[in-house]
């Protein structure tokens, strides 16, 4: 690690001062005048702290929270507590409106007798468009090419019942349930970006778990976001869960940490930990969600899940923050969140086949039991309905 | 993930072999390229079907021309393509003659309103305005708790009451009339653009504030639903800009450009980070390399020139190209790259690094530690480090609280470097010398003819049959991709190459003449 930072540190210099120096003899030579302004990088250093340095390792350090800021604003929005539905919505059903859009594209391909070219780049076209990606599109597409010149198949339906059934492959046999262990203080992190839904899904699931005759305990680990403590107690209060809630700019591993104790001294079996939204390729961010993940799995505390959120409208960069989280928190599964709007979240077909994360959650509306169990069949046969 | 476009092309168009002109079967290659290429920075399929076209209209039967080889060419193309369709009219804001001016923030959920909103408000105030903030989110439990402090953090006071999101609108312009306020900011609940009644909502709110400004909050991760959503909003409330957030993320941002394509509203501002004071106009002639995965260059020139000390930079360039790069002047510059911010942002910002690098976490503790150990030698030790043997190293390993590895680790790297340099250095300062008499055409042309790819000092796993060289002596480093091969020198190799003829096409742009 050391030789490759020292690679990149050499390079940049050599790069700048070499650069600069070429831009300076053009400049004086020609004259040429540079655009003045903003740049996308004016974020001052991040402060770090150096305390908890191991000795001669290189990795990053732990660091407080306080002066590294993660961008604001998670989406929470909730209907009014009076009009929540009583019966869990089925996943299918709320899939509508999302599917429609998707069956737009296919809808004429069931009719053809035969599938020409045009109507395989359509096909591509139609999974591209729902966020699949374009390289996972095109690897499904080949597939199913020449699963259908091995059958035979020929007309529309066919091909497209080949294309589900290959779809349906790539979500087949995961494990899909949460995990809870008996008699244990369970820690269940949730991770994510900002702004995909970490702190409403924490109060979902409160409820949820709740409902199942659990004791669930929030601890307010987002101590970054103004009022994001606040926002977390609404919830707490919602879902009948207790809280445990730090001062905001604090350290959120020790937040996590209060959470277990006091989950553990209350007899809660369960702590939902929020943390505070983090983009991806923030390493100093990132190993402060590592730190909150070590400190979590102190006894009495046991990390039985760590939920990455991911905002179905997000595209390609999904699977970059599967990645990168899935590296620093050792992920454990996915809740795709705001799948109920019209954009289809395709890019969990890559992150499942290439990750092997399993999509555990689904948030298909604002209520407060709108967090439902992902049910893969269901999710491809809507696709294709 | 980040593989460069120029590779690709450089790649296509060396098999296909040099011409004239550039052929439909070349450019129909070329173009199934930069379809992905697109597809994968989130870009929105019809967008990139349309840009395909235009594209293949102007790169078709175009001549190829000395300065540029045929891959440069395409890619010169699409990157005004792209910057033509990111940019056209940039906004200028204005003010209402009669206060106060309104501004409506409407987006999705979690695309960044709120933050967004106090970044706006602090531009504002840095612009001479007197912002009033109004929280109208009243559905996200704590939203009006956090614009409130958010508020305060840029003393920009709020207004808020827990009536109805319609009325609290209503209300904040006959409050910021009251109170002398000139620029109203409306933070507004985010909703799906397929909820009837909400849409319905914020279509009211403006009815009721009649805003100057609408600006839709558009996150720059958003994948193809991009385009969805902003013909929503559009259709109710009328756009008048895009602003993207989250542009620090690593997403290459291809939704700015659906966008701008679909409600051809420019794309106003954009949020950097996570400071409030991370945020500003947009430059739609960077977003362009983004998307294309093409590093940015030329806000890491400007990034340069502010920070580092021109004189002593040429100077140092000088020495280094020469060979008489010592520990010192390897110490200074990085004092100044420091400043350029933290250095996995710099990484990201160059163009064609190895994926190997662009992945390395950096801690920029690590130059702590690289500091510490140039510090704990002599004068003489910094100018030679060739005359550290055993007991030397031991005793700046204890001077600098590391070990003997680590010290013979750097070394051992800054004389690979250096003599790398040296090899590459001949023609560096001709060329500067060159560039110096002519003007900047002639200069480019010059300095392609000079350009000597320093072979031996790449140490690649290449397979096969080489590149082919094109005239200028410039070769394609396929090799450098290979993930076997040693860091540093064919990153060097290769940045240097590919920066100093971006630099150049950048300058050229904007040369007066």
């Amino acid at each position: 690690m050391p030789e490759i930072l020292l690679i990149i540190l050499i390079v940049a210099a050599v790069l700048v001062t070499v650069g600069l120096s070429f831009v300076a003899v053009r400049r004086r030579g020609g004259d040429a005048e540079l655009e003045a302004g903003s740049d996308l990088l004016e974020r001052g250093e991040p402060t770090i702290g150096l305390d908890e340095l191991e000795p001669g390792v290189t990795v990053p350090v732990e660091s407080p929270a306080v002066v590294l800021e993660p961008e604001v604003l998670e989406p929470e929005v909730l209907e009014p507590a009076v009009t929540i539905p009583v019966e869990k919505p089925s996943f299918f059903e709320r899939l509508g409106k999302a599917r429609s859009a998707f069956t737009g594209y296919l809808g004429d391909l069931v009719g053809l007798s035969r599938v020409d070219a045009e109507a395989w780049e359509e096909l591509e076209e139609a999974l591209i468009r729902a966020d699949v990606g374009v390289k996972t599109s095109m690897v499904l597409i080949e597939d199913v090419q020449e699963r259908a010149r091995e059958a035979k198949a020929e007309d529309g339906k066919q091909v497209l019942s080949l294309l589900k059934a290959r779809m349906h492959e790539e979500l087949a046999d995961k494990d899909r349930s949460l995990r809870l262990e008996d008699g244990k203080t369970n820690v269940w992190l949730i991770v994510g970006v900002n702004g995909v839904g970490k702190t409403t899904t924490i109060g979902k699931l409160g409820k949820r778990l709740r409902d199942e005759g659990h004791r669930p305990l929030m601890a307010a680990g987002d101590t970054f976001r103004a009022a994001a403590a606040e926002q977390l107690t609404t919830w707490a209060e919602r879902a009948g869960a207790e809280i445990v809630r730090g001062n905001e700019g604090g350290d959120p591993s020790s937040v996590i940490f209060d959470g277990v104790a006091a989950a553990a001294a209350r007899d809660c079996d369960i702590v939902l930990a929020d943390t505070a939204g983090r983009l991806h390729n923030k390493s100093n961010l990132m190993a402060e969600l590592s730190k909150v993940r070590r400190v979590a799995a102190k006894e009495p505390g046991h990390v039985t899940e760590v939920l990455l959120v991911l905002d179905a409208t997000t595209g390609q960069n999904g699977m970059a923050q599967a990645t990168v989280f899935t590296e620093a928190v050792d992920v454990t599964g996915v809740v795709l969140t705001k799948l109920d709007g019209s954009a289809k979240g395709g890019i969990v077909f890559a992150i499942e086949s290439e990750l092997g994360l399993p999509v555990k959650l689904v948030g298909l509306g604002e209520g407060v039991d709108d967090l439902v169990d992902f049910e893969p069949e269901a999710f491809v046969d809507a696709l294709f309905e | 993930m980040f593989e460069s476009l120029t590779d690709k092309f450089e790649g296509i168009f060396s098999r296909l072999g040099r011409k004239g002109a550039l052929s439909e079967a070349d450019v129909e290659e070329v173009l199934r390229e930069i379809r992905v290429a697109l597809l994968e920075a989130d870009v929105n399929l019809t967008v990139v079907k349309n840009l395909r076209n235009r594209i293949r209209e102007r790169a078709v039967g175009e001549e190829v021309h000395g300065a540029l080889n045929p891959a440069q060419q395409v890619i010169k193309i699409v990157n005004e393509e792209l910057t033509a369709s990111l940019g056209g009219e940039t906004i200028k804001i204005t003010y209402a003659s009669r206060p106060p001016t309104v501004v409506l923030m409407a987006g999705l959920q979690g695309s960044g309103k709120t933050t967004t909103s106090a970044k706006l408000a602090r531009w504002f105030k840095s612009q001479g305005r007197n912002p009033l903030l109004v929280a109208a989110d009243l559905q996200r439990p704590a939203a009006v708790e956090q614009l409130r402090t958010l508020g305060g953090q840029i003393s920009v006071p709020v207004f808020s009451d827990p009536s109805d999101p319609v009325s609290v609108a209503r209300t904040s312009i006959e409050q910021a009339r009251a109170t002398g306020r000139d620029v109203v900011i409306v933070d507004t609940a985010g909703r799906l653009a397929i909820d009837e009644e909400l849409m319905e909502e914020v279509r009211r709110i403006s009815d009721v504030t009649e805003p100057d400004y609408t600006f839709l909050v558009v996150d720059a991760m958003t994948g193809q639903d991009a385009v969805n959503v902003a013909e929503a909003f559009h259709d109710r409330l009328e756009l008048d800009g895009v602003i993207l957030t989250k542009l620090d993320g690593d997403a290459r941002g291809g939704a700015a450009l659906s966008v701008k394509e679909v409600v051809g509203r420019p794309i106003a501002f954009a949020a950097t980070g996570e400071k409030l004071e991370d945020f500003d106009l947009f430059h739609p002639d960077r977003m362009a390399s983004r998307i294309l995965g093409m590093g940015d260059m030329l806000t890491l020139i400007e990034k340069a020139e502010e920070t580092f000390e021109q004189e002593e930079a040429e100077e140092a360039a000088a020495r280094l190209l020469e060979g008489q790069f010592t520990l010192d002047d390897f110490l200074d510059q990085m004092q100044q790259l420091k400043k350029m911010g933290p250095l996995t942002n710099l990484v990201g910002m160059l163009p064609g690094l190895p994926k190997e690098i662009r992945d390395v976490d950096i801690d920029d503790r690590e130059i702590g530690r690289i500091e510490a150990i140039i510090r704990s030698m002599t004068v003489a030790e910094r100018t030679d480090p060739d005359i550290i043997d055993a007991s030397r190293r031991a005793r700046i390993a204890a001077g600098s609280g590391t070990n003997p590895t680590q010290v013979s680790g750097l070394i051992t790297q800054f004389s690979e470097m250096r003599k790398m340099m040296k090899r590459f250095g001949g023609m560096g300062t001709k060329k500067a010398k060159r560039s110096r008499r002519k003007d900047a055409k002639r200069g480019k042309k010059g300095r392609k003819g000079g350009r000597v790819t320093p072979k031996g000092g790449r140490v690649t796993a290449k397979g096969g049959a080489g590149p082919t060289p094109k005239r200028g002596g410039r070769v394609t480093e396929k090799g450098t991709k290979s993930t076997k091969a040693p860091l540093m020198l064919p990153g060097l190799d290769r940045l240097d190459d590919l920066d100093l003829e971006r630099m150049a096409e950048e300058l050229d742009g904007f040369d007066p003449r």
